[in-house]
């Protein structure tokens, strides 16, 4: 039990620094033009990989599984217009009837 | 949406942006519950986690490290090594945080994947009222969610089986598209789903991700193909 209430705090403490640490030393200073450049391509890269990651990661190796034509049909849904709403339900219902569909 | 909507989004705007996924992040909290508690963790350390890491994946995977008897420090290092991230977001975000410095902490806090992502707007500036909209409502869903877990998990089951799993990509992606406006982004994105996907295989969780945020580096360049060049090549 000491070993989880280790665990608990160790990390809760390392990760409110983790995220105060910019915010907290930078916060409503502007970046210098350079590393503005930079930052402002860490959204696209990043949220490129949140997909990537979570579509095809598995432990330690990349997997197709039924995340994938969910994926795609929200790629779809996006493709059309649809709300997010409608793209992020979709993307699940897709994804759990091909699992259901495939026992 | 117009920039001039973009400029007036409130918090009411943060929290319809995640609503849909706040149902699939309330899912997550409860199998995070039933894991944690499944792994020995008891009721309350499950709860007090999600209180203070708010941070899923780093969550799962310190409470199955330590379900199959690993180390305190192993398990601090999977976590760290996950929300390593919030290092390079924080500091993305940390120009347009104007308040004090206890507002700035708040919206830090609630800076995760999802609420940074929902208040981008572009040329690297985010929306703090959108952040804060977000950020609440997903933060209440992932702890109410964990303390359904612990308390009534056996009932609930699995949410793979709702195909929840498949609601986080979606979102990123319907996030991700916007962004997409120029070569740059487009190289940037190609980059940090490359290298994420060519690292999985071989590092623990949480690097591909870190390493990803690589591809951003391309802003070091000037404009390519555009002849625009005022900025020193690197």
């Amino acid at each position: 039990m000491s070993q989880t209430w280790a665990v608990v705090s160790l990390v809760g403490v390392i990760t409110i620094a983790i995220k105060g640490f910019g915010p907290m030393l930078l916060g409503g200073k502007p970046l210098p033009p350079r590393i503005t450049a930079v930052v402002t391509l860490l959204a696209p890269a990043l949220l490129a990989a949140l997909v990537a990651v979570n579509t095809l990661g598995g432990d330690r190796e990349l997997v197709i599984d039924a995340r994938l034509p969910g994926v795609l049909a929200a790629g779809v849904a996006i493709w059309l217009r649809a709300p997010v709403l409608i793209v992020v339900i979709g993307a699940a219902l897709v994804t759990a009837g091909v699992r259901a569909a495939a026992g | 949406m117009s920039d001039a909507a973009r400029n007036e989004r409130s918090h009411r705007d943060g929290i319809r942006a995640v609503a849909a996924l706040a149902v699939a992040v309330v899912g997550f909290g409860v199998s995070f519950g039933v894991l944690a508690r499944a792994a020995g963790m008891g009721s309350a350390a499950p709860i007090v986690m999600s209180m203070t890491t708010f941070a899923g994946s780093a969550q799962f995977a310190a409470a199955s490290i330590l379900s199959v008897g690993g180390t305190v420090a192993s398990a601090v290092t999977a976590a760290v090594l996950l929300n390593a991230r919030y290092g390079p977001i924080g500091v993305s975000v940390a120009p347009s945080l104007t308040g004090s410095g206890s507002s700035r902490f708040l919206h830090a806090q609630l800076t995760v994947d999802e609420t940074w992502a929902v208040a981008a707007e572009g040329e690297g500036r985010f929306n703090p009222k959108v952040l804060l909209g977000a950020g609440v409502t997903l933060y209440l869903a992932w702890v109410g969610g964990t303390v359904l877990g612990v308390a009534f998990g056996d009932v609930i089951g699995d949410p793979s089986r709702w195909g929840l799993d498949a609601a986080f990509p979606a979102l990123f992606l319907s996030l991700l598209i916007p962004q997409l406006r120029d070569r740059r982004a487009i190289g940037a994105a190609a980059l940090g789903a490359g290298i994420a996907l060519a690292l999985t295989p071989f590092t623990p969780a949480g690097v591909p991700i870190v390493a990803a945020s690589a591809g951003c580096l391309l802003g070091l360049r000037a404009e390519a193909g555009t002849g625009d060049e005022e900025e020193p090549r690197a």
